[in-house]
């Protein structure tokens, strides 16, 4: 293992984050840890996971789109954030993207994603 | 007060993520083998300086005077050397090897290396010119360079003038970094933002010259052997301590095992009084 993947080890080590195992087109809710003044709350945001990128590693991140009063709402969450207080899946998609950018053009009906039946945990996984 | 700077090796970048929740993206510089392979003094060559050497280089690969310059110092070759020029009392004994604490978490530092070569490349690349317009009759020239010069007067391009040309590979210091960790066990310095070169070049790193000298810098510089003489004193401080707590012990514990002598021979002689005294009232009764 070369230095730079040591130290990236290491890091996710020590940020210690239970990431349960999801892709795009699965439903998931974010508890994102807010602060307000002083005093700091969770707040959920719960929708479709449209990306995922730079793996599971430390610079990995996820995209969670939503449609919130109308208005597609799109935000990018770093995978090892301490930020993030909990990662749920809510519901598994099939999808045959790994990247659901279509999604933004559609609304509606033809913005649905089918619910996976047969879903299987990687093995090693803690989903 | 011009202190020595270091050679490290450029590892590559990552991302930290500070307590605060903040990320931040450091470059990952190695302190390799970095020791004072010889010394540049005002008597006998007119200024100071230290002459640091890094890497480890193979003997074959060595020429037969940098051989002999090494043996000279006692030190092992090495592949990459370079001169810091210091103030004549921080000048460092030939030998001794520089750790990472150098520099401290939040300390400014300027850092030089050789940029990635991107060979020959057009004028909007190599110097951000803007180019020839998309349409109105401009033809094949889109990303040409406009005019050099003027006219019959002065005849001639300047020189200097901004041309496309040879890109990269040249000498580029980035200053101000600001050092964001540093392992002085594994010899890692990192720095925030991006560094010149690629992975594996070396670069040097040099106190900020644009931000006054911080207060709790190390001079001459933060030496391997400072740092075990360091270790040594604690060590002793330590075992003096554990000592004189042994003795302490020692001491409490014959004082107890003292007291408890005399208490035993106190115990024993009132025994022995008690005793005498039941005999002596049998002796009345009879």
């Amino acid at each position: 293992m070369n230095l730079i993947a040591e130290l990236e080890a290491e890091q996710v080590a020590a940020l210690g984050k239970d990431i349960p195992d999801f892709k795009a087109g699965d439903t998931i809710r974010v508890g994102y840890k807010v602060t307000e003044g002083t005093r700091s709350r969770v707040q959920n945001y719960e929708g479709v996971c449209i990306a995922r990128k730079n793996g599971d590693g430390i610079a990995g991140s996820f995209t969670v789109r939503k449609i919130s009063f109308g208005e597609g709402v799109e935000r990018v969450f770093p995978l090892h954030s301490m930020n993030i207080d909990s990662i749920t899946v809510v519901r598994r998609g099939r999808v045959r993207r790994a990247k659901l950018y279509y999604l933004r053009s559609r609304r509606g009906k033809s913005a649905r994603i089918a619910e996976q039946a047969n879903y299987r945990p990687p093995s090693g996984a803690n989903a | 007060m011009l202190r020595s700077g270091v050679i490290a090796k450029k590892v590559g970048m990552t991302r930290l993520f500070m307590d605060d929740g903040r990320q931040v993206p450091v470059t990952v510089l190695q302190l390799d083998e970095l020791q004072v392979v010889a010394t540049r003094t005002a008597d006998k060559d007119g200024y100071s300086a230290v002459q640091l050497g890094a890497g480890t280089a193979r003997v074959k690969r060595v020429s037969k005077a940098m051989r002999g310059h090494y043996a000279a110092a006692k030190v092992a070759p090495k592949r990459k050397i370079a001169e810091f020029r210091v103030a004549p009392e921080n000048l460092i004994g030939v030998g001794e090897e520089i750790t990472a604490n150098h520099y401290f978490e939040g300390q400014f530092v300027d850092v030089s290396g050789t940029s990635i070569g991107k060979g020959f490349q057009g004028a909007m690349k190599r110097h951000n010119f803007g180019g020839l317009r998309a349409t109105h009759g401009v033809s094949i020239s889109h990303r040409s360079h406009g005019s050099t010069g003027q006219c019959q007067d002065p005849g001639k391009v300047f020189k200097g003038k901004k041309m496309a040309g040879h890109m990269g590979a040249a000498r580029i210091t980035t200053q101000n970094l600001q050092v964001v960790r540093t392992d002085a066990d594994r010899g890692l310095i990192m720095v925030k933002g991006a560094v010149p070169g690629s992975k594996g070049g070396w670069v040097t790193i040099k106190d900020a010259v644009k931000k006054p000298t911080p207060e709790n810098v190390i001079y001459p510089a933060a030496l391997k052997s400072a740092a075990a003489e360091a270790e040594k004193l604690a060590q002793a401080a330590a075992d003096e301590a554990a000592a004189a707590e042994a003795a302490e012990a020692e001491r409490l514990a014959a004082e107890a095992a003292e007291q408890e002598a005399a208490a035993l021979k106190e115990a024993e002689a009132e025994i022995a009084a008690e005793g005498d005294a039941g005999e002596g009232d049998k002796s009345d009764e009879s």
